[in-house]
C-alpha cells in the first residue's frame, strides 16, 4: 500500500480521480441547488419567452426592430450594436494607438514626451470613469436641437446626436455592388499574378495602387452608367427633434470615444515595444541593400515587428469588446443593457439570459482568439 | 542649442511638427490652468459660491472630502479606519529598516493584519461598534477592495498557471477551463452573478456578505489574468530546470517553490503589476452593483441638489486620485525591476 | 486548487443539511435581521439624509416589518439595488423583502415567482418637461426623446402610450435613477418620464427646478409596495400585516405619540386586537403579541411615516391624493385585525 503511494504515477492518478470526483460533485450540487430553488420560488424557467413579444423600444437598432418584435430580435439587436461599437473602436483605436506608438518613438523630442504623456495620463484612468466624463462632457458642450450646429443643412450636431443624411439605394444599386464583388475577386487574382511574377522576374508592379484605384473606379463606374441610382435623405428639424438621415447618438459617441482613447494607449506601448524589437542592424543593412526607406518599413521591419505586436494586440482587442459592455452605464443599448438589463428585467429568467450573454461573450472571445492564433501562425518565422 | 537643433528643429519636416506642437499646446494649457487654478473657488457651501468664478468649483470636493475618504462610514468610528491603515504603513516601513527580516514582516501582513483590520473595520467585538459593509464606502471601501483582490488574486493565479501546465490531465483541463471561461466574458456580468444570482446555486437559506462576494468575483476575474501572466514566466524557464531538480530529488512543490517559481516570478513582475493596477481600475466597476466606492460616491455626490452642476470637477478629482495610485504602481515596479534585473 | 475546491465543498456540504427547510422567518430570526432592498437614491422612497441615514417610506415599511419581528427596528440592513438587479436579488434569497418603489403586475405576480405584500403607495407615471418648449399635454409629444430607467414598467408603459397614441418617440434609458435625472438635464431628452411621485421628488434635484413642468396625464396605474417570494405563505402575512397594521392605526387614530397612553385605555377593542392587549394575534403571525404596538411606537402609523417623507413639510411636498385613507377620500383600506 504504502508502496504504492510513493509512486508518483499511482500518486497522480489518485489525485485526478479525487479532484475529478470533487469537481463533478461540486457542480453537480451547485446545478442541483440552482434545480430545486428555481421549482420552489416558482420562476419561469426555459427559453420560451426569445419568442414573446418585447413590447419596448430601443433607441437605436441596426436592424427593423419595434416594440412588437421579440425578445430574440431585441437580443440581435443588442448583439449588434456591441458588435458595432466594438469593430470601430478597434479600426480607431488601432489607428491612434500606431500613430502614438510611432510618435513615442519620434527624434523630434517635444512629440515623443507628449505621446508619452498622453499613454501615462489615459492607462491609469478607470475605463469607467473615462466614458462617464466623456458622456456628460459632451452632452453639456452641445447645444439643443433648435440651436444645432449646422455644415450647409446637410450635418447637424446637437445634443441628441450627429445627424447626416442617409444613403437609400434605388433600382440597380445591387449592379455596383455585385461589381465591387468581381472587382474584389479580380484584385485577389492580379496579387497573386504580381507575386509569383516578383517572384520569378524580380520585377515589381504596383499592385497596391492599382488594386485601390481599381476597387474605387470599377463600381463607381457602374453606378455612372446608370446614372447614379442613389437618392439621399436628410435630416430635418421636425417638432422635438430631427428626423430622417444617418444618426450617431451621443451614448455611441461617448462609448466610442472613450474606448478608442483608452484602447489606443495600450497598442501605443505594444506598437513602440514591436518596433523596438527589430534591430537597428535590420534598417541599417536594408538601406545599404538599396531599399527605400518605405521599403524597408514594410518589407523588412513591420513583418517582424508584427509577430512581437500580434498576440497582445489581440488581447487588447478581446478587452476592448469586453469593456464595450460598459455602455450599459451611458444608456447605448448593446448586449448586457439591453438583453441582461431590460429583458432580463421583464422576464425575470436571469439563468437563462445571463447563460446566453456570458456564452456569446465567450463565442466571439474564442472566435477572435482562433482567428488572430491562425494569422500569427502564418507570421511564425520558419525555422529552418 | 545643439539640443534644440538636434531633437526639435533636425528636419524641415520636424520643425514644422514642433511649431504646430507648440502652437497647439499654446492654445490648451492657458484655458485649462485657468479652470483648474486661477479661476477656481476653494471653498464655499453650496454651488451658488461658485457663481461669480469662472473656473472649477474645488469647494465641492472640500466639503464632501470626508464622504469621498469614507462613504457613510460613521464620523464617530473613523478612527478604526486611520488606525487600521497606520498600522499597514508602519508595517510597510518594516521593510526598510535594516535588519529587521523581511519574511516576518510580511507574515505579519498576511496573516494577523488582515484579521484585525477586519475587525476594525467591521467591529463587533473588541467592544467596537458594529458597522455593516453596506456603510463602507469611499476611497476606503476601494483601497480594501482593492487590496483584498491584489493579496488573494496573486497566489490563485500562480496556482491556476502551475495548473495549466500540470501533466495531470483532469487538473490541466479544469484550469484551462477555468481561465478561458472568465477570461472571455466582461467583469461586469461576472460581478452580476456574484452579487445578486449566486444564492440561487446555493441551498436555500445560504448566504454571505455582499461585499465578500463581490470581492470573491474581483479575485477569481483577476486571477485567470494573473495566471496568464504568470505562465509567460513559467514558459520561459528551460525544461532542463525541473529535470535538474528532479534528479536531485525534489518533489514538484519544492521544485516549484525553490527552483521555478523564484525564476518566473522575476521574469514576470512588469505583467503581474499590470495586472494589479487594471484589478486597481476596475474595482469601480463595484458602482454598478450598487456600492459606493471612491468613484461611486463621488458620482452621488453630484446629484445633490446644493452641488448640482460640478459633475466635471466631480470626475477630474476621481480621475487625478486613481492616476496617482496607478501611476506610483506602475513606476514602483519600473524601479523593482531594476533592482533585480541582475543581467544573464 | 485542491485545497480551494475542499473548502468550498466542505461549506456546501455543512450548510446544505442546515438551511434546507428553513423557511424566511426563521433564516431572519437565526441572522437576527431583516435583509431589505431598497432603491439607490429616491427622495421620499430611500435616500441618504444629511447623517447618511436610510430615509423614506420604503425604508420605513423594512423598518416596520423588523419591528414586527424583532420588537426593534434598526434591525434592518440595506441593499441597494438598481431596477434591474432587483427582481433576480428578491428571487435568488439574496434579500428577504424587496420594498424599491415596485410596481404590481400581472407578470411579476406570476411568472417571476414573487408575491405582492400590499401597496404602501398608489401611483400613476407622468412626464416632466420643460417649460420653454410650451408643451401643455402629453398627446403633443410626438417625436420626443424619451428619458427613463431601464427595467422598469415605466419604460413599458411609455411604449404602450406612445404606440397607441400613434407617435413616434426615442427612448434613452440609463442603469440608474441618478443618471436618467443627470442626463435629462443636461438637455439629452425632451421628456423624463416615471411615476408622478419620481417626478416630484426628482424635480428636486435639477439645477432649476422651476423651470420645469410635470404634466396633467397620468398614464399608468402603478401601485407600489413590499415584494416577497413566492410560496412563503408566512412570511408574505408578516409583510402584509405590517403594512395594514400601521393603515389600521392611522384610521383608528392611534400614532407613535399616543400609542401608550392608547393601549393602557382599553375601552376600545378592536384597538385591543391592534395593539395586542387582547387575543393572541402576534401568535398567529409567529411573532409576539406586541408585534403592532412595536410597529406603531417606533415607526408610526401610515399617515405620520407619510407627512415624514413626502408631506408638506419636506421638500418633495406631495399632496397626498389617493393615497388618503378611504375615511377621507382615499383608497388606502387595510382588512380589519380580527
Amino acid at each position: 500500500m504504502l508502496a504504492l503511494w510513493r509512486n508518483s504515477r499511482v500518486r497522480g492518478w489518485i489525485f485526478q480521480l479525487v479532484a475529478l470526483t470533487l469537481f463533478l460533485y461540486f457542480g453537480w450540487s451547485l446545478w442541483d441547488n440552482l434545480q430545486t430553488n428555481l421549482a420552489s420560488r416558482g420562476i419561469t424557467t426555459g427559453f420560451n419567452f426569445l419568442n414573446t413579444e418585447a413590447g419596448f423600444g430601443i433607441i437605436s437598432h441596426l436592424i427593423d426592430y419595434s416594440e412588437s418584435s421579440t425578445y430574440g430580435r431585441a437580443f440581435l439587436v443588442g448583439l449588434l450594436n456591441t458588435l458595432l461599437v466594438s469593430v470601430l473602436g478597434i479600426f480607431l483605436a488601432t489607428l491612434l494607438g500606431l500613430l502614438i506608438g510611432v510618435g513615442r518613438l519620434s527624434n523630434n523630442w517635444l512629440i515623443s514626451r507628449l505621446a508619452l504623456g498622453y499613454v501615462e495620463l489615459i492607462r491609469n484612468i478607470p475605463l469607467l470613469l473615462q466614458i462617464f466624463f466623456w458622456y456628460f462632457a459632451v452632452l453639456r458642450s452641445l447645444p439643443s436641437p433648435r440651436q444645432s450646429v449646422n455644415w450647409g443643412e446637410l450635418f447637424f450636431l446637437n445634443n441628441r446626436g450627429i445627424y447626416m443624411p442617409a444613403p437609400i439605394p434605388e433600382q440597380g444599386f445591387g449592379w455596383a455592388g455585385w461589381a465591387l464583388l468581381l472587382t474584389l475577386i479580380g484584385v485577389v487574382l492580379l496579387f497573386r499574378w504580381a507575386v509569383r511574377r516578383q517572384h520569378q522576374t524580380g520585377r515589381i508592379f504596383p499592385r497596391w495602387r492599382v488594386s485601390i484605384g481599381l476597387l474605387i473606379v470599377v463600381p463607381l463606374l457602374v453606378l455612372a452608367l446608370q446614372g447614379f441610382p442613389l437618392s439621399w435623405e436628410l435630416p430635418a428639424l421636425k417638432g422635438f427633434n430631427f428626423k430622417g438621415g444617418l444618426v450617431m447618438i451621443p451614448e455611441f459617441m461617448a462609448i466610442l470615444l472613450a474606448l478608442t482613447i483608452y484602447t489606443a494607449s495600450y497598442i501605443a506601448e505594444i506598437v513602440r515595444s514591436g518596433i523596438e524589437s527589430v534591430n537597428r542592424g535590420q534598417t541599417e543593412a536594408a538601406r545599404s541593400l538599396g531599399l527605400t526607406h518605405g521599403q524597408t518599413l514594410r518589407l523588412i521591419i513591420l513583418p517582424q515587428a508584427l509577430r512581437v505586436i500580434i498576440p497582445p494586440l489581440t488581447s487588447q482587442y478581446l478587452n476592448l469588446l469586453k469593456n464595450s459592455s460598459l455602455a450599459a452605464a451611458v444608456a447605448y443599448p448593446e448586449l448586457v443593457s439591453v438583453f441582461a438589463g431590460t429583458v432580463l428585467n421583464q422576464t425575470g429568467q436571469a439563468v437563462e439570459v445571463i447563460a446566453i450573454t456570458m456564452g456569446v461573450y465567450l463565442l466571439i472571445s474564442l472566435l477572435i482568439s482562433l482567428l488572430m492564433n491562425w494569422y500569427n501562425h502564418k507570421m511564425k518565422l520558419v525555422e529552418r | 542649442m545643439v539640443w534644440l537643433r538636434r531633437n526639435l528643429f533636425s528636419t524641415p519636416f520636424n520643425s514644422g511638427l514642433t511649431l504646430l506642437t507648440l502652437y497647439l499646446l499654446w492654445l490648451a494649457i492657458p484655458p485649462i490652468v485657468d479652470w483648474l487654478f486661477l479661476q477656481a473657488t476653494w471653498s464655499g457651501e453650496s454651488r451658488a459660491a461658485c457663481e461669480p468664478n469662472e473656473g472649477a468649483c474645488w469647494a465641492f470636493i472640500d466639503a464632501r472630502f470626508n464622504q469621498f475618504i469614507y462613504g457613510l462610514y460613521p464620523s464617530e468610528a473613523q478612527w478604526r479606519v486611520d488606525l487600521a491603515f497606520i498600522l499597514l504603513g508602519v508595517l510597510f516601513a518594516g521593510f526598510f529598516i535594516p535588519g529587521v527580516r523581511r519574511s516576518w514582516i510580511a507574515v505579519l501582513i498576511l496573516i494577523p493584519y488582515p484579521l484585525v483590520a477586519w475587525i476594525l473595520f467591521s467591529g463587533g467585538s473588541w467592544g467596537l461598534e458594529e458597522i455593516d459593509t453596506a456603510q463602507w464606502g469611499g476611497l476606503f471601501l476601494t483601497l480594501v477592495i482593492a487590496g483584498v483582490g491584489i493579496t488573494a488574486s496573486f497566489p490563485l493565479g500562480i496556482l491556476l498557471a502551475l495548473g495549466r501546465r500540470s501533466n495531470l490531465l483532469v487538473i490541466r483541463s479544469i484550469s484551462i477551463g477555468f481561465i478561458e471561461l472568465i477570461r472571455g466574458v466582461p467583469l461586469i456580468s461576472v460581478l452580476f452573478m456574484a452579487s445578486v444570482m449566486l444564492p440561487l446555486f446555493l441551498p436555500e437559506g445560504v448566504n454571505f456578505d455582499k461585499l465578500l462576494r463581490a470581492l470573491i468575483g474581483i479575485s477569481l476575474f483577476q486571477a485567470a489574468y494573473m495566471a496568464e501572466v504568470v505562465r509567460g514566466g513559467l514558459q520561459a524557464i528551460p525544461k532542463g530546470q525541473t529535470e535538474a531538480a528532479e534528479s536531485l530529488g525534489l518533489g514538484y512543490w519544492r521544485t516549484m517553490q525553490l527552483i521555478i517559481l523564484p525564476q518566473a516570478l522575476k521574469l514576470v513582475i512588469p505583467g503581474v503589476v499590470n495586472t494589479f493596477i487594471a484589478l486597481f481600475k476596475d474595482t469601480t466597476l463595484v458602482l454598478i452593483i450598487g456600492m459606493f466606492d471612491f468613484l461611486g460616491i463621488v458620482q452621488a455626490a453630484t446629484t445633490d441638489p446644493n452641488w448640482l452642476g460640478t459633475a466635471v470637477e466631480g470626475y477630474v478629482f476621481c480621475a487625478a486620485v486613481y492616476w496617482l495610485f496607478c501611476f506610483s504602481m506602475s513606476r514602483y515596479s519600473v524601479s523593482i525591476e531594476r533592482k533585480l534585473d541582475t543581467g544573464h | 486548487m485542491k485545497r480551494i475546491f475542499i473548502a468550498a465543498l466542505a461549506a456546501t456540504a455543512m450548510t446544505a443539511t442546515t438551511g434546507a427547510s428553513a423557511d424566511t422567518l426563521s433564516t431572519v430570526k437565526g441572522k437576527g435581521f431583516v435583509q431589505c432592498g431598497v432603491g439607490q437614491g429616491l427622495p421620499g422612497f430611500s435616500s441618504p439624509d444629511a447623517q447618511g441615514k436610510w430615509q423614506g417610506i420604503d425604508v420605513d415599511v423594512c423598518r416596520a416589518v423588523a419591528a414586527a419581528v424583532f420588537g426593534n427596528a434598526e434591525k434592518v440592513k440595506y441593499t441597494h439595488l438598481s431596477a434591474k438587479e432587483r427582481f433576480t436579488a428578491l428571487q435568488s434569497g439574496e434579500i428577504d423583502i424587496l420594498v424599491r418603489n415596485t410596481t404590481e403586475t400581472f407578470t411579476r405576480d406570476t411568472g417571476l415567482g414573487l408575491d405582492f405584500a400590499g401597496i404602501n403607495y398608489y401611483d400613476g407615471q407622468g412626464f416632466m418637461v420643460r417649460k420653454d418648449l410650451g408643451v401643455q399635454s402629453a398627446k403633443e409629444l410626438s417625436g420626443a426623446a424619451v428619458c427613463t430607467n431601464m427595467g422598469t414598467t415605466t419604460e413599458m408603459n411609455a411604449a404602450d402610450y406612445f404606440r397607441s397614441n400613434g407617435m413616434e418617440y426615442k427612448i434613452v434609458a440609463f442603469e440608474k435613477m441618478d443618471e436618467v435625472v443627470a442626463a435629462y438635464d443636461a438637455g439629452r431628452c425632451d421628456v423624463f418620464t416615471t411615476d408622478r411621485s419620481g417626478l416630484a421628488a426628482q424635480r428636486t434635484k435639477l439645477k432649476n427646478s422651476a423651470d420645469h413642468v410635470i404634466l396633467p396625464e397620468t398614464i399608468s396605474k402603478e401601485p407600489l409596495g413590499p415584494v416577497v417570494r413566492h410560496g412563503d405563505n408566512r412570511w408574505g402575512d408578516i409583510v402584509r400585516w405590517s403594512l395594514r397594521a400601521m393603515k389600521n392605526a392611522e384610521e383608528m387614530g392611534v400614532s407613535s405619540d399616543n400609542v401608550d397612553a392608547m393601549r393602557a385605555d382599553k375601552r376600545n377593542p378592536s384597538r385591543n386586537r391592534l395593539l395586542g392587549t387582547v387575543g393572541n394575534m402576534g401568535e398567529k403571525l409567529g411573532l409576539s403579541n406586541d408585534w403592532s404596538y412595536n410597529i406603531i411606537k417606533q415607526v408610526g402609523n401610515y399617515g405620520q411615516m407619510y407627512d415624514r417623507h413626502l408631506g408638506p413639510t419636506t421638500t418633495i411636498n406631495l399632496p397626498r391624493g389617493i393615497n388618503h385613507l378611504w375615511t377621507n377620500g382615499g383608497i388606502q383600506y387595510a382588512a380589519p385585525i380580527r
